[in-house]
């Protein structure tokens, strides 16, 4: 036991006190919040290029009448969309074409005359040498597309404003029936699945980071030669589980140290910059349906709905699920580090297996996030190979009791069965050199004596 | 005295090969005894046994009067042939954290590896990293790491791979010096010269069996040819090469052989009443080198 301490001491030790280890540690964060920062600047750019058509509209398709009945056309002389402008020659279209360059137009429409005012589809010609760009050619069509709209009800004889008022916006608010049913707002299944997706993806990568972790560093051992001389002073098991334990020390310390720090930083950020993430990041992905207003309506609710979250449970059980699933899976890592010769290229192929279920397991988190009773989801988050980052992913919309205790109860049950059995493999590769290992023979060396 | 270690019908398997195959040996206190055997034999089979690394499949191993068990690694002190540091971890903490996993306490591991340095005058390397050692360097390092919890039995699996000539001496004395201490020392080489430098006792494993064993004076007497050799000058008298085998002649040098070594004061006796100037006489020890090579050859 006193052995086993020194090791996971030493293990811990050597990686906390690294200048890579406190680096990454601590500019991740800020990592994190710039290329959120960037991610927020890039969706809310919007090209600078402006550009100009000349546009034929012999049967005045756009031209609209105002309040007042006075008569004007769509984007005449005057920008539209910030970058768009139309103007509209009295020349011919051949003339147009012979003096394309001289004028500095990017294109010319040509509207033709709509002939039944019932059609659905409507062909508008685009002369250009240039290819429109997708955002441009998109805005235009919409542009376009209003017009003849206005156009056509006007053609009608129907009243705009009535038209208006045709439509509804519903919103489902979701109520309890009984007394226990928890009283969700609308947002409560965005928020349990971005809390759901975050936990997922932490643990994805957690097994991953650690997990290699673990396996560089039992690969490295056997590479250098010294674990000859450790397991002449203590056994092989100890050694691996100090190690494990070690390294998963390392990842907790990270974690904690990230869940301190992450939030400090967002909010030094909100207040030196006048950053605010939740908006930012609403207004980039839905820049025309919501006005600021509404935008910090919602983000008050979610951060509402965050609150409301039953941290004293989804913290806890998200740790358990977070040292079950490294236990099970670094564990993994090590056995095949220490099958893996110093040709490090070669013995990679080694790790696919293990990385299959993991790949696997954040593929059906995805969807169990978006419809987290589904029976994949629920299968998946017992299922102790995928368990550690399904399970998490779920626990924000509120599980039943007992899927979260039996997935409790398999993943250690797993993971102390995977330790016991990788243990003897690693017995045997450590000392093994020079041979290239299939993975049937790390199969065999389960069953090799002592 | 004692032994320190006795093996007895020693065996264990590998999936594929038999690595030691029923190997008996005891080896006394205090002596410096060689493990010896080709490329292959069994010898770090034998070692990984005697250390706890692996279990025997059959027969016994006693470890100064006790079966072995788990908690004999901190008795024992072993040197692999194949040896690293953890490069990154500075010497002093390295010394101390092998000398803790042996279960010396900090303050006990610190005076120790304290004396060690300044046997060594090596005190200012404390700080250093272990990749800013040489090699050689190295090797001092993990010398001390081996006897630093002043084990029993030492088994040094080539030790002096990779030494220069300057620190191969260092570590001879050393090894000599711990052994006047009361250490047993297990000396495991395939070369020969040391091993006749250096050890009392060997064994000679081949193909996971034992061949030889015995004192080395005793083995090397053993396996005598009764040959002999004189170096004279004048003239050599006739009777010699009538009378006796000789093997060779040459410039004042003369190697015969003979029957029965009773006979050897009776002919230096005669070769003097012949008027021949003897400058030296002396008997033909095989060395341990081509007992080996006999050895070994004989049995594959």
């Amino acid at each position: 036991m006193d052995k086993l301490w020194l090791i996971i001491k030493r293990e811990y030790l050597t990686r906390v006190k690294k200048r890579s280890f406190i680096i990454t540690t601590l500019v991740t964060p800020l990592a994190i919040l710039l290329f959120m920062l960037v991610v927020g600047v890039i969706f809310s750019y919007e090209g600078d290029e402006s550009k100009k058509f000349a546009v034929i509209d012999e049967s005045g398709i756009l031209t609209v009448r105002d309040g007042n009945d006075l008569r004007r056309r769509i984007g005449d002389k005057q920008k539209m969309n910030t970058r768009i402008y139309f103007k509209y020659p009295k020349t011919s279209l051949s003339e147009l074409m012979d003096n394309f360059d001289k004028e500095e137009y990017d294109g010319i429409i040509v509207l033709p005359s709509i002939q039944n005012l019932k059609t659905k589809n409507y062909e508008i010609f685009y002369y250009s040498d240039n290819q429109l760009n997708i955002e441009i050619n998109y805005t235009l069509e919409q542009l376009l597309a209003r017009g003849i709209r206005d156009y056509k009800i006007e053609k009608f004889g129907m009243n705009k404003d009535d038209l208006k008022n045709l439509e509804t916006k519903v919103n489902l608010e979701p109520k309890p029936i009984s007394d226990k049913g928890e009283d969700a707002s609308k947002l409560t299944s965005i928020v349990a699945a971005s809390i759901g997706g975050f936990m997922g993806f932490i643990m994805y990568l957690a097994v991953f980071i650690y997990g290699m972790m673990v396996m560089r560093s039992v690969m490295e051992e056997k590479t250098n030669r010294i674990v000859e001389i450790m397991i002449s002073s203590v056994k092989p098991f100890q050694l691996m589980l100090g190690k494990i334990i070690g390294v998963g020390g390392v990842g907790l310390t990270q974690l904690a140290i990230w869940a301190i720090l992450i939030p400090i930083i967002t909010l030094a950020g909100t207040l030196l910059f006048g950053y605010q993430p939740p908006q930012a990041e609403l207004a980039a992905g839905m820049p025309e349906m919501m006005d600021p207003e509404d935008a910090q309506i919602m983000a008050l609710a979610a951060f509402e709905e965050f609150r409301r979250q039953n941290w004293l449970l989804i913290v806890p059980v998200f740790l358990i699920f977070f040292v079950g699933g490294y236990l099970l899976y670094s564990s993994l890592f090590a056995a095949v580090g220490s099958a893996m010769s110093d040709d490090y290229a070669e013995s990679q192929a080694l790790t696919i297996p293990i990385t299959i279920p993991v790949v696997l397991a954040f593929y059906i988190m995805i969807v169990a996030v978006r419809s987290p009773d589904s029976s994949l989801a629920v299968f998946a988050s017992i299922f102790p190979l995928f368990s550690p980052i399904v399970m998490p992913a779920r626990l924000a919309f509120g599980p039943p009791f007992w899927q979260v205790a039996l997935s409790i109860v398999l993943l250690i049950a797993t993971a102390i069965l995977f330790v016991w059995i990788t243990a003897k493999i690693y017995r045997v590769g450590i000392l093994m050199y020079g041979k290239k290992v299939s993975l049937k023979e790390l199969g065999k060396w389960i069953f090799y004596k002592e | 005295m004692g032994n320190i270690l006795e093996l007895k019908s020693v065996r264990k398997t590998y999936q594929d090969h038999v690595a030691v195959n029923d190997v008996s040996f005891n080896i006394p206190k205090n002596c410096i005894f060689g493990l010896l055997g080709p490329n292959g034999a069994g010898k770090t089979s034998l070692i990984r046994i005697i250390t706890t690394i692996t279990r025997a499949d059959s027969g016994s191993v006693i470890l100064d009067g006790e079966k072995l068990s788990s908690h004999h690694p901190s008795v024992i002190g072993y040197m692999p042939e194949e040896r690293g540091l953890y490069k990154k971890m500075k010497v002093g903490e390295h010394l101390i954290y092998l000398a803790r996993l042996k279960g010396l306490s900090k303050k006990d591991a610190k005076s120790k590896i304290d004396h060690w340095l300044v046997k060594f005058g090596i005190t200012d390397w404390w700080d250093k990293k272990v990749e800013e050692l040489s090699k050689g360097m190295q090797q001092k390092i993990q010398f001390i790491c081996t006897v630093v919890h002043e084990p029993k039995l030492l088994i040094l699996d080539e030790p002096f791979s990779g030494l220069d000539p300057l620190n191969t001496n260092l570590i001879k004395d050393e090894i000599k010096e711990l052994k006047e201490k009361g250490t047993s020392i297990i000396f495991s080489t395939h070369r020969m010269e040391q091993v006749e430098q250096i050890c009392e006792h060997i064994v000679l494993i081949n193909a996971g069996q034992n061949v030889l064993q015995g004192e080395v004076n005793e083995v090397r007497h053993q396996f005598k040819e009764n040959l002999f050799e004189f170096e004279f000058s004048g003239t050599l008298p006739d009777f010699i090469a009538n009378e006796y085998e000789v093997i060779s002649v040459d410039s004042g040098k003369v190697i015969f052989k003979l029957e029965d070594d009773q006979q050897s004061n009776l002919i230096l006796k005669r070769l003097i009443d012949a008027g021949v100037y003897i400058q030296s006489y002396k008997e033909i020890l095989p060395s341990l080198n081509e007992i080996f090579i006999k050895q070994v050859n004989e049995k594959s």
